[in-house]
């Protein structure tokens, strides 16, 4: 064919049809078939460095030895990295010190923040605000103790808050005078208790739990601090359980907490966070730090 | 059965040698050889041929031909390098001192952008959309008005293929001698002529690549580090890069760059109309176009002013025939201007042959002045917009800022002494170049407490410096649901000038 192309010097591939109907032939740009060949050529090296063709269970692993997985892994080393640093001068220090330092506050907090959306969150909510049993941890009322020795046994110990059930101890009427006390106490800031409600909480043996002046110190100490056994104060606008109001209390006088055998008892459980590795001390640590931080600590 | 016709101007093209120049949509010894066939019975031989002739026409030069365009002097050779010596700021730029360090530094690690004595960081770059907006602008109207100006004359592109064809020339002469040169066996002559130019190309594109990454860092430190092997892997990939991508880009695709690769190219070529002035060739005056012929007196001559010399060929860097007409190969670098007007001087007629003109002008349509046309007020309505818009952001660059994030979960709580308290997250931005300590207060209401600022916070330079406070109110005063507060940070510089600013948040308690 080529010997008798009718159109030599033409660049037709040498098919002719029809006497003159003949395919030209107009290749891609040097530069681009360079490229073509380049990027192919960029195949066969990157498919002989990283993992790629399918055989088997396992693609082939490429010669440079990377994967997916050990990126992670170097990701997590280099995060766990940036963390010793904190981590590292944290374990030395009490939860006050670290308060004390802005810029270990701030690392605890946004550290504690993940410890505190999967243990705590459940009950005391996302940011500490509470749920109706549970009591909120971005106030200042406290029933164990707001100070972070406190918040640190509170979590490594867990707590069960115990009241008795009156209904067979007290009788009707007095167990509404003490409920109409106890709002009276709550709307007054503990100033405008009924002489019969004093009376009774002092006859009946609240004063036990909840302390001479009804604000949850069993005894005071010298130095400024109390003790508690976790009874609430009944001298501030804060309920326990709520919604709080009259038939609130009446019901926890007449069914107590965490009585056994008593369906309608008030259920006051915090779990043990320290034991069985659930959390460690520098975690429970942190976490002090942030539910110190919350709003209300003390 | 009429022949294979052959158009008048391909035979125009082969008579007069343009193959010989380097018109890119000529291929060169592609003459169509004419040939006798068999007649076939339904198709006119002709009809198929004609098809053939034009495709003669349809050759690009895709990269395989070097254009190897004359250098002459004149005045929009002058002007060119003029524009050109804008990229001088881009070169020498970085190393501008201003108050002890670099005038104009994009410190991306620290994200702090120090522009002169400003300082602009990520939250100010709201005027970096302006700027774009401004350029974005400014590209269409320039090219609405007055075509591709940007491709002919200040596109890095045009600029460095300019720059690497002028060493060229210096090293292996004008083009005659260049394409000998590429076709002469290699010689040791040819190695070193060769060699010294890529060594000078190879330079250049490290100068740009250096240059770039001198934006971003310190200069004068980034010559030190590169030299002794300190430089991040970062820094020598992009100055490699760079290097590369000058290297190639200006050195062996150029003008191709223009045709296939740039999108600007394409996207200035639709914003064109019948108004932009653009260098065009003045059709009626230069057609038929003809060699000056002997004995003939000007008087009388029966062809156009074009004496189609092919000199605005011959000098084009992107290798197009001008005469054409607006082509999406022209980079509008005006250089056929003063080819032109040079033949003209030769030969006795006016300048202008080709010249800057619209197709509006050359068809004898009314041409309105600039000022007439709402395209140049509406355009210039929006840039001047963006100008105004930067210019205000740059003299109103607080030197820190304040946010108030309040805490949703709880919106409140009571506290046991009868009070509400909400929690707020302040973010304290100081964008001055020195630790500041600074003192926060709250107003709006009297019986507010604030409780977590007792000591002023001490906010690094550049960067975001987060605390929380809590506000007190007393439950029985608060009569709406809401309460309107403002915080207020206050700070004082080594200079003794006080800095100030303040942020509106609210206060939130139980519904009323």
């Amino acid at each position: 064919m080529a010997e008798n192309n009718p159109f030599p010097g033409e660049n037709n591939t040498g098919h002719i049809w029809d006497d003159n109907l003949r395919e030209l032939e107009n290749p891609p740009p040097r530069w681009w078939m360079m490229g073509f060949w380049a990027s192919i050529l960029f195949v066969v090296g990157y498919t002989i460095l990283y993992p790629s063709w399918p055989v088997g269970q396992e693609p082939t692993p490429g010669i440079m030895g990377w994967s997916q997985i050990k990126e992670y892994e170097k990701g997590l080393e280099q995060v766990a990295a940036m963390r010793a640093q904190f981590e590292d001068r944290i374990g030395g220090m009490t939860a006050d010190q670290i308060i004390a330092d802005p810029g270990l506050k701030q690392y605890a907090v946004a550290s504690a923040k993940v410890l505190f959306g999967d243990n705590c969150s459940a009950c005391h909510g996302s940011g500490g605000q509470g749920n109706p049993g549970y009591p909120v941890l971005a106030d200042d009322d406290w029933l164990y103790g707001g100070k972070t020795a406190k918040i640190a046994e509170t979590i490594t110990g867990g707590r069960k808050g115990v009241m008795t059930a009156h209904r067979t101890i007290l009788t009707e009427p007095e167990v509404e005078t003490l409920a109409n006390w106890v709002v009276q106490m709550s709307e007054s800031a503990g100033a405008g208790g009924s002489e019969e409600g004093w009376a009774l909480f002092r006859t009946k043996g609240c004063t036990a739990c909840h302390g001479q002046q009804a604000n949850g110190h069993v005894v005071d100490l010298p130095n400024g601090e109390f003790v508690t056994v976790g009874a609430a104060n009944l001298t501030d606008g804060i309920w326990r359980f709520e919604p709080g109001g009259y038939d609130s209390a009446k019901h926890t006088i007449l069914n107590g907490v965490n009585q056994t055998g008593l369906a309608e008892t008030r259920n006051a459980v915090m779990p043990v966070f320290g034991a069985q590795g659930k959390l460690s001390e520098q975690d429970i640590k942190k976490l002090v730090v942030y539910v110190h931080e919350l709003g209300g600590g003390k | 059965m009429g022949l294979n016709r052959v158009s008048p101007l391909a035979a125009d093209d082969r008579e007069t040698g343009i193959t010989e120049t380097n018109a890119c949509h000529v291929r060169q010894g592609s003459a169509v050889k004419m040939v006798k066939s068999m007649s076939h019975p339904d198709v006119p031989h002709s009809a198929v041929d004609a098809l053939y002739e034009e495709a003669d026409r349809w050759q690009i030069n895709t990269g395989g031909q070097t254009i190897h365009a004359k250098r002459i002097a004149g005045r929009w050779r002058t002007i060119k390098w003029l524009t050109a010596s804008v990229w001088l700021i881009y070169l020498l730029g970085p190393y501008l001192r201003w108050e002890g360090r670099q005038a104009v530094l994009f410190d991306i690690p620290n994200r702090q952008y120090h522009i002169f004595s400003a300082t602009v960081l990520p939250q100010d770059f709201w005027m970096l959309s302006l700027l774009l907006l401004f350029f974005a602008i400014l590209l269409a109207v320039m090219t609405a008005l007055v075509g591709r100006v940007w491709c002919g004359f200040f596109c890095f592109q045009t600029v460095w293929t300019d720059i690497f064809t002028w060493i060229e020339e210096k090293l292996e002469g004008p083009p005659p001698a260049r394409r000998k040169l590429d076709q002469a066996p290699m010689s040791l002559d040819k190695l070193r002529i060769k060699a010294i130019k890529h060594a000078l190309w190879i330079l250049i594109g490290f100068l740009t690549g250096f240059s770039f990454v001198a934006w971003f860092t310190d200069a004068p430190t980034l010559w030190r580090a590169f030299f002794v092997g300190e430089a991040s892997g970062t820094v020598y990939v992009t100055v490699a890069l760079f290097a590369a991508g000058t290297y190639i880009l200006a050195g062996f695709l150029r003008e191709q760059t223009c045709f296939w690769l740039c999108p600007y190219a394409r996207i200035q070529g639709v914003m064109l109309d019948r108004t932009t002035i653009v260098p065009t060739y003045d059709e009626q005056r230069g057609e038929p176009r003809g060699r000056v012929k002997r004995g003939e007196t000007e008087d009388h001559r029966t062809t156009g002013d074009c004496v189609d010399c092919n000199q605005c060929v011959a000098v084009c860097p992107t290798g197009i025939d001008i005469r054409e007409g607006q082509q999406e190969g022209c980079i509008t670098c005006a250089l056929c201007l003063d080819a032109c007007d040079q033949v003209m001087d030769k030969v006795g007629r006016p300048h202008g042959l080709i010249r800057y003109a619209s197709l509006d002008e050359l068809e004898g349509r009314p041409t309105k002045a600039l000022l007439m046309r709402p395209r140049v007020w509406v355009y210039g309505a929006i840039l001047l917009l963006a100008l105004a818009g930067i210019v205000y952001g740059f003299t109103a660059l607080a030197p820190i800022e304040l946010k108030a994030l309040h805490e949703r979960a709880p919106l409140f709580v009571l506290l046991s002494d009868g009070s509400i308290q909400n929690k707020y997250t302040l973010k304290i931005l100081n964008k001055v170049p020195e630790p500041l300590s600074v003192t926060i207060s709250v107003s709006g209401r009297d019986d507010m407490t604030l409780v977590g600022a007792e000591k002023p916070v001490i906010a690094e330079p550049g960067g975001v410096t987060p605390t929380v406070v809590f506000v007190k109110i007393p439950r029985r005063s608060l009569a709406a649901e809401q309460q309107p507060i403002v915080f207020h940070a206050e700070a004082t510089r080594s200079s003794g000038a006080l800095i100030e600013t303040e942020r509106e948040s609210v206060f939130v308690g139980p519904r009323q």
